[in-house]
C-alpha cells in the first residue's frame, strides 16, 4: 500500500528531474536555514511531506531521529538520509552537495570582507528580525507535530513527550540520552503488547 | 602536507561532534586553535559570530573559513569535505538500515516511541528560537522588561500566513527579515 502511494507522486517524474528536485530543495533550504538543524528539519517537513509528498510525517520523524543518533551537524545529516531514502545512494550525494554548497560560497565570500559584515547596521537588523519568521516556521512545525502525539491520544506517548521536552528544555538532557531511553521504552513497550497477544 | 593536516582535523571535528551546533564549538577551537594554531582566539571569536550570521552549520561554516584562511578555495573545499565525510558514512549506514529493517515489528516499536521524543526535541529548540528572538534571552535569562514588540507582532503575522495560507517558509523567513528591517529603520531605531 504504502509502496504505491510513494510512486504515485514521484512515479511521473524522470530519474533526472527527481535528482535535479532534490539538488535544488536542500540547496534553497540550505541558503535559508538561520538558527539551526531543527530549522532545516522543520522546512523540509513542509516541502518533502506537505508540497511534494515524498514522504510520510513519521518517516520524516524517524529521519530526525536517524540524524540526531549520528555525529555530524544535524542540517547535513538530515539531507543524506532523506537523499538516501528517495534515490538511495546518488540521492544522498546529491542532497549533501545542496545542503553544503550554499555555506561553503556564503562563508568564503564573507570571509573575504569580514569587516565590513559584521560592522553593518542593517544587516544586524535584519538578522535579529528575522529569528521571528524563523521562530514563527518552527513553532507551525511544532504545532503538526505535537497534534499528531496527541491524536495517538497514548497516555504514553503522550507523557514521554512531555518529559522528553523538560528534559531537554530545562535540564538540557542530551539528545543521545534521551533517543536511547525513548528508543528502550519503545522497544519494552512492543515486546509487552506481543506477549499480551501471545497470551490470548 | 596542509592539505592532508587540514582535512584530518575537520574529519576528526566531523566525527566526534554529536549534539550539533554548539556542542561542536570546543571542539572546533581545540583543533584549529590550540592544537593547529591556524587561527588566534580573536580571529576564532570572528569566526563563531560570522557561522552566527550566516546560514549553515557551524561546523561546515568554520571549516569553510579556516579552509580559505589557510589554503584559499581548494583548501575551504578539502575542509567541508573531511567535515562531512563520516557522518556522510555513518548517516549512510543506519539510513541503509532503516529502509531494509523498518517493517519489522521490533525496528517499529522503537521507532514509535522515538517520535514524540524527536517532537519534544523540535518544540525545545522551538522554544529556545522564540526566546530569543522576543526576549534576545535564554530561558533562564528573560527579563520581561526586554520583550521586542515588533518580533512579536512579526512573529504572530508570520504564524498565521504559515497557518492560513500556502505561503512557504523560505519567503516568510526573508520576507520577515525584509518587513522588520524596513519597521526599524522607518521608525529611526
Amino acid at each position: 500500500m504504502k509502496k504505491q502511494s510513494e510512486n504515485a507522486a514521484l512515479s511521473h517524474l524522470s530519474d533526472a528531474q527527481i535528482y535535479w528536485k532534490l539538488f535544488w530543495t536542500t540547496l534553497m533550504l540550505s541558503v535559508s536555514t538561520f538558527g539551526g538543524g531543527f530549522v532545516i528539519i522543520g522546512m523540509m517537513k513542509q516541502k518533502f511531506v506537505q508540497q511534494l509528498g515524498w514522504l510520510e510525517d513519521d518517516e520524516m520523524l524517524d529521519m530526525t531521529a536517524i540524524a540526531q543518533s549520528s555525529p555530524g551537524a544535524l542540517g547535513v545529516n538530515i539531507a543524506i538520509v532523506v537523499g538516501y531514502r528517495i534515490k538511495k545512494f546518488w540521492g544522498a550525494v546529491v542532497c549533501t552537495l545542496g545542503a553544503v554548497i550554499p555555506p561553503l560560497v556564503i562563508i568564503s565570500i564573507i570571509s573575504v570582507f569580514y569587516n565590513q559584515f559584521k560592522d553593518n547596521t542593517y544587516i544586524a537588523i535584519a538578522l535579529q528580525v528575522m529569528r521571528a519568521g524563523v521562530a514563527a516556521v518552527i513553532c507551525d512545525v511544532i504545532i503538526d507535530l505535537a497534534g499528531g502525539v496527541l491524536r495517538t491520544k497514548s497516555l504514553l506517548w503522550i507523557g514521554m513527550m512531555c518529559a522528553a521536552f523538560f528534559a531537554t528544555a530545562v535540564f538540557n538532557v542530551s539528545a543521545i540520552v534521551i533517543i536511547l531511553v525513548c528508543g528502550a521504552i519503545g522497544l519494552l513497550n512492543v515486546l509487552a503488547e506481543e506477549r499480551k497477544e501471545a497470551s490470548k | 602536507m596542509i592539505y592532508l593536516e587540514l582535512f584530518w582535523a575537520f574529519f576528526q571535528i566531523g566525527l566526534f561532534s554529536f549534539g550539533g551546533g554548539y556542542a561542536a564549538v570546543p571542539l572546533i577551537q581545540h583543533q584549529i586553535v590550540e592544537t593547529n594554531h591556524w587561527l588566534e582566539m580573536s580571529q576564532f571569536a570572528d569566526l563563531i559570530t560570522i557561522a552566527e550570521m550566516t546560514p549553515g552549520p557551524i561546523a561546515v561554516n568554520s571549516a569553510t573559513f579556516v579552509g580559505q584562511q589557510i589554503a584559499g578555495l581548494p583548501g575551504a573545499v578539502i575542509c567541508t569535505l573531511g567535515c562531512i565525510l563520516p557522518s556522510f558514512v555513518i548517516v549512510l549506514a543506519l539510513s541503509w538500515l532503516y529502509v531494509k529493517y523498518r517493517s519489522l515489528k521490533t525496528i517499529q516499536g522503537v521507532l514509535t516511541g522515538l517520535r514524540p521524543a524527536v517532537v519534544a526535541m523540535i518544540a525545545s529548540a522551538g522554544l529556545s528560537l522564540l526566546l530569543l528572538a522576543l526576549f534576545n534571552a535564554s530561558l533562564f535569562t528573560v527579563r520581561l522588561s526586554d520583550f521586542r514588540i515588533i518580533e512579536a507582532l512579526l512573529f504572530v503575522f508570520c504564524l498565521f500566513l504559515l497557518r492560513k495560507t500556502k505561503i512557504g517558509p523560505i519567503p516568510i523567513i526573508f520576507g520577515s527579515g525584509l518587513v522588520g528591517t524596513l519597521i526599524y529603520v522607518l521608525m529611526g531605531k
